[in-house]
C-alpha cells in the first residue's frame, strides 16, 4: 500500500535499528516513553521491541483517551443515556470501559439506547433521524479528537439543531506529561512525542518538556520506521549533547500545529477548574468543557449529571501503568482478574491500552524487569 | 388437480405471506419453487426423503448480513455458499441443503426473488439441491428484512478423517487466497463508514479445492473456512484444540491493496475480518508443494499461499513473525464492534 509500505520497510527498520545499536552504551539502560497509545499498539503490532537492543527500555505513556476516564464519569454516561428521551452515542472502545455501575454495553443491554459513532459528525447525523430524542455524544480524547467535536458543535450552531448535545470530557496532553516529569525518582531518559495530538497543537507545546526537565523530545508518526527513526533522532540528541524538541513527523505536523483546529476547540471550549484522571487523581485546569455560549448543546447544562466519584478497584493499578511506573504484567490481576473479556481497569479495554496491547501482542516475554518509576 | 397455478403478484409482504394460508402458497410456489424446485423439495412434504452413504455430515447457519445485497453477492448466494463450505471443510460432499426464511412485513417481493434466484444459482454451481424449506413472516421492525437458515447434508467417503487431533508440528498452513475481502466489502456496502473502494466479496463455494485437498489423502490433516472472526480466530482454535502452536509470516499474508487499505484507514486488522470464500488447510510438510499446486490450479485458488506452519511450542497461541523481523501474537478477538457481515 502506498505511503504505507515505505514506512514499514524491513530494509530501512535494519538500518535504523543497527544505527541505535551503535548509539546506545553497552550494558545502560536507556528509558523512552512513547506518550501515545497509538504508538504504544504499532510497537507490539509490528514486533518492535525484538528489533531493539536491550539497552533500550520502551515505557509506555498516559496518551490512551479511553484509558485515563475516571469511572465516575463513566457512570454519568451512563446516566444520561438512561434518561427516557436520550441516545448517547460514543466511540466502541468506550462502550466497554466498566464504571461503577457496570460499562455502557451492559447499560444497552438492559435497554439503554447506546449507538457506537465513528464521528461526533454521526452522532449529529443520528439526531437528525431522530427528531423526538436527543442524541447525546459522549465525547472523550485529547486535542486530537476536541477539533472534530468541536467542528461538529459549531454545526449544530448554524443548523440550529435543538435535540444534539456533547457530553464533554475532553482532555488536554500537557498535565499528564507534567504529572509523569514530576513523579519523584522518574527514570524515563526520553519521549516519543505524541504525534496525532501534534498535528493539532505543533511541536512548540512540548519546549517546556527539554526546557524545564531536560528531557528530549521526538515528535513522532505511527509506522514502525518512524518509531525507529524517533528513537535514532533521541539518541543521536544525547550523543551529540543536544536537549530539544525534534519533529519525525514533519509530512503532517507543523511547529505551530493547526491553528483552525485551535480555533475551532477555543470557540467552543474552555478549560476546567479540575478534572479527575483515571489513576492520576485529580488534575487542575487539564481538561475542556463547552463554552457558556454552547449550553444549549451542553449535556452539564441540560440534565443533572450524577457526578459521584468512585474509587478505582483496589487491585487495579492502572494509575502506576499510565505514568510509566509499572508494566502491566507487574500489575497483580494482570491477566488474571483483569483481561481483555473482564477488564478491571481502563488499560486493558482500549487496544491503545499499555495492558490490552501487551496482553494481545506481547505475553510471550515477560522478563522480570525492576519497576521504571520510584 | 384442478388448482391454479399459484401466482405472486404483491409487490410486499405482508403477514398473510406467513399466515400458512393462500398467500403462503402463492410465495412458495410462485417464488421458492420456482427459484429453488426440484423433484425433492416440490413435494413439499414435511421432510425431505433423500438417498444417502453411511457416513453423513450435517451443518447449519443461520444468515443475518446487512446490507442485505453488496459487492459481490448477497444473502442468498452467502447461505448456499457458507453452508456448502462448512460440509466441505470436513471433507464432505455437500449434496442436500434446507432453507429458513424469516422475512419481515413489507419486504419487496422483487428483492426476495432475486436473492432467492441467487441461492438457485449458487445452489446449482455448488451441485447441491435444496430439498427442504420453511417461510415465516414477522411484523415489521421485528427483523431486519430478511433473515435466512440453511442446513446442509454431504456424504463423506471411507477413511476421510480430518481434525485438529491429526495436526502435528511441523505440518504447512496454507490459504486459498487473498484475505478480508468479504468482511471490508459488506462494512465498505453499509455506507456509514463514508469510504468509497471497489471491494467485493469473495463469497464462493469452495468444496471443489476442498476435494482436491481430500484426495491427497493422509497428507491432509485439517480444513477451515475462516468465515466469522477471520483467519486468526480459526487458526487460534485450532492451536487451543491441538495444543500447538502455529506461526505465520506477515510478508506472506495475501491483502488485496485497496482491501489493506480500507483496513488501514479504520484501525481493522485484516487477519480478523471474515472470508466467504476462502479455505485454511494444515498438510503434512511432504504434502504441502502438491498441494499448494493443487489449489493454485483451480480459479478460486490461484492466489493460494504457503502461510506459515505448525509448532510444538508455545502451545495453543498462534504467532505471527512480522514483516519488520519482530514476533507478536496473534489473539482471539474481543467484544467485536463490528456490524453484521454474514
Amino acid at each position: 500500500m502506498k505511503y504505507v509500505d515505505e514506512y514499514r520497510s524491513a530494509e530501512l527498520a535494519r538500518g535504523l535499528a543497527s544505527e541505535i545499536a551503535g548509539l546506545v552504551t553497552p550494558g545502560e539502560t536507556w528509558r523512552v516513553m512513547e506518550v501515545c497509545g497509538g504508538h504504544t499498539h504499532a510497537i507490539y503490532r509490528h514486533g518492535l521491541e525484538d528489533l531493539l537492543p536491550p539497552e533500550v527500555e520502551l515505557v509506555h505513556g498516559p496518551g490512551c483517551p479511553v484509558c485515563v476516564i475516571p469511572m465516575g464519569r463513566v457512570d454519568d454516561a451512563i446516566a444520561l443515556a438512561e434518561e427516557p428521551a436520550v441516545t448517547l452515542a460514543t466511540f466502541g472502545d468506550m462502550m466497554r470501559v466498566p464504571g461503577g455501575r457496570g460499562s455502557l454495553l451492559e447499560a444497552k443491554a438492559r435497554g439503554a439506547d447506546v449507538r457506537m459513532v465513528y464521528s461526533p459528525l454521526d452522532a449529529l447525523a443520528l439526531a437528525a433521524k431522530l427528531p423526538d430524542r436527543r442524541v447525546v455524544f459522549f465525547a472523550i480524547g485529547f486535542e486530537t479528537t476536541a477539533p472534530a467535536t468541536a467542528v461538529t458543535l459549531l454545526r449544530a450552531r448554524a443548523q440550529a439543531t435543538p435535540n444534539f448535545a456533547v457530553f464533554c470530557n475532553h482532555v488536554t496532553i500537557e498535565p499528564p506529561l507534567r504529572a509523569i516529569l514530576e513523579t519523584p525518582g522518574l527514570r524515563v531518559d526520553a519521549f516519543i512525542g505524541p504525534g496525532h495530538v501534534s498535528t493539532v497543537i505543533g511541536t512548540d507545546a512540548y519546549r517546556f518538556i527539554p526546557e524545564e526537565y531536560g528531557r528530549p523530545v521526538a515528535v513522532s508518526a505511527f509506522e514502525p520506521v518512524d518509531l525507529l527513526q524517533s528513537i535514532a533522532m533521541l539518541l543521536r540528541q544525547r550523543a551529540e549533547g543536544r536537549c530539544e524538541v525534534e519533529n519525525q513527523y514533519t509530512r503532517v505536523v507543523r511547529p505551530e500545529g493547526n491553528a483552525r483546529a485551535l480555533a475551532a476547540i477555543d470557540e467552543t471550549m474552555e478549560l476546567r477548574d479540575a478534572f479527575e484522571w483515571r489513576g492520576l487523581g485529580t488534575i487542575p485546569r487539564s481538561a475542556m468543557r463547552l463554552r457558556p455560549a454552547f449550553a444549549d448543546w451542553d449535556a452539564e447544562a441540560l440534565y443533572t449529571i450524577p457526578g459521584v466519584r468512585i474509587e478505582d478497584p483496589k487491585a487495579c493499578r492502572c494509575g502506576e501503568v499510565l505514568t510509566g511506573q509499572i508494566k502491566p504484567w507487574e500489575c497483580g490481576v494482570f491477566g488474571t482478574a483483569c483481561t481483555p473479556e473482564r477488564p478491571l481497569g481502563t488499560c486493558m479495554v482500549s487496544s491503545e491500552g499499555a495492558c490490552a496491547a501487551f496482553y494481545a501482542y506481547g505475553r510471550l516475554r515477560r522478563p522480570a524487569e525492576e519497576p521504571v518509576g520510584a | 388437480m384442478g388448482r391454479r397455478r399459484a401466482v405472486l403478484r404483491d409487490e410486499l409482504i405482508t403477514l398473510a405471506h406467513g399466515a400458512g394460508g393462500k398467500a403462503t402458497r402463492d410465495l412458495v410456489e410462485a417464488l421458492f419453487l420456482e427459484e429453488l424446485g426440484n423433484d425433492v423439495l416440490s413435494v413439499l412434504g414435511d421432510a425431505a426423503v433423500v438417498p444417502g452413504g453411511d457416513r453423513l455430515a450435517l451443518s447449519t447457519d443461520a444468515y443475518v448480513v446487512h446490507p442485505l445485497e453488496f459487492p459481490g453477492g448477497d444473502i442468498g448466494e452467502l447461505a448456499v455458499n457458507g453452508t456448502v463450505n462448512d460440509l466441505a471443510m470436513v471433507g464432505a460432499t455437500p449434496l442436500w441443503l434446507t432453507a429458513g426464511f424469516v422475512i419481515e412485513e413489507g419486504f419487496p417481493v422483487a428483492a426476495l426473488r432475486r436473492i432467492v434466484a441467487s441461492m438457485g444459482a449458487a445452489a446449482r454451481a455448488a451441485g447441491v439441491t435444496v430439498v427442504a424449506g420453511d417461510t415465516k413472516v414477522v411484523e415489521r421492525g421485528k427483523a431486519d428484512g430478511l433473515f435466512v437458515t440453511t442446513a446442509g447434508v454431504g456424504t463423506l467417503a471411507d477413511g476421510v478423517d480430518l481434525g485438529p487431533h491429526r495436526v502435528q508440528p511441523g505440518d504447512r498452513v496454507l490459504l486459498s487466497g487473498t484475505l478480508a475481502d468479504h468482511g471490508m466489502a459488506v462494512m465498505v456496502a453499509r455506507g456509514d463508514l463514508q469510504l468509497e473502494a471497489e471491494i467485493e466479496s469473495d463469497t464462493a463455494a469452495v468444496h471443489e479445492l476442498a476435494a482436491s485437498l481430500v484426495a491427497l489423502g493422509g497428507g491432509l490433516r485439517w480444513m477451515r473456512d475462516p468465515t466469522r472472526g477471520g483467519l486468526a480466530t480459526a487458526l487460534n482454535e485450532l492451536a487451543e484444540a491441538a495444543g500447538l502452536a502455529v506461526v505465520l509470516e506477515e510478508s506472506a499474508l495475501p491483502i488485496r491493496p485497496a482491501v489493506n487499505a480500507a483496513c488501514e484507514i479504520l484501525g481493522i486488522d485484516p487477519l480478523y475480518v471474515a472470508n466467504e470464500g476462502k479455505l485454511i488447510a494444515i498438510v503434512a510438510t511432504e504434502a504441502a508443494d502438491e498441494a499448494l499446486a493443487a489449489l493454485r490450479s483451480h480459479p478460486l485458488g490461484a492466489e493460494a499461499v504457503l502461510l506459515g506452519e505448525v509448532r510444538s511450542e508455545p502451545e495453543g497461541l498462534v504467532l505471527l513473525d512480522t514483516a519488520l523481523g519482530g514476533t507478536r501474537i496473534v489473539d482471539m478477538l474481543v467484544g467485536d464492534p463490528l456490524p453484521r457481515i454474514c
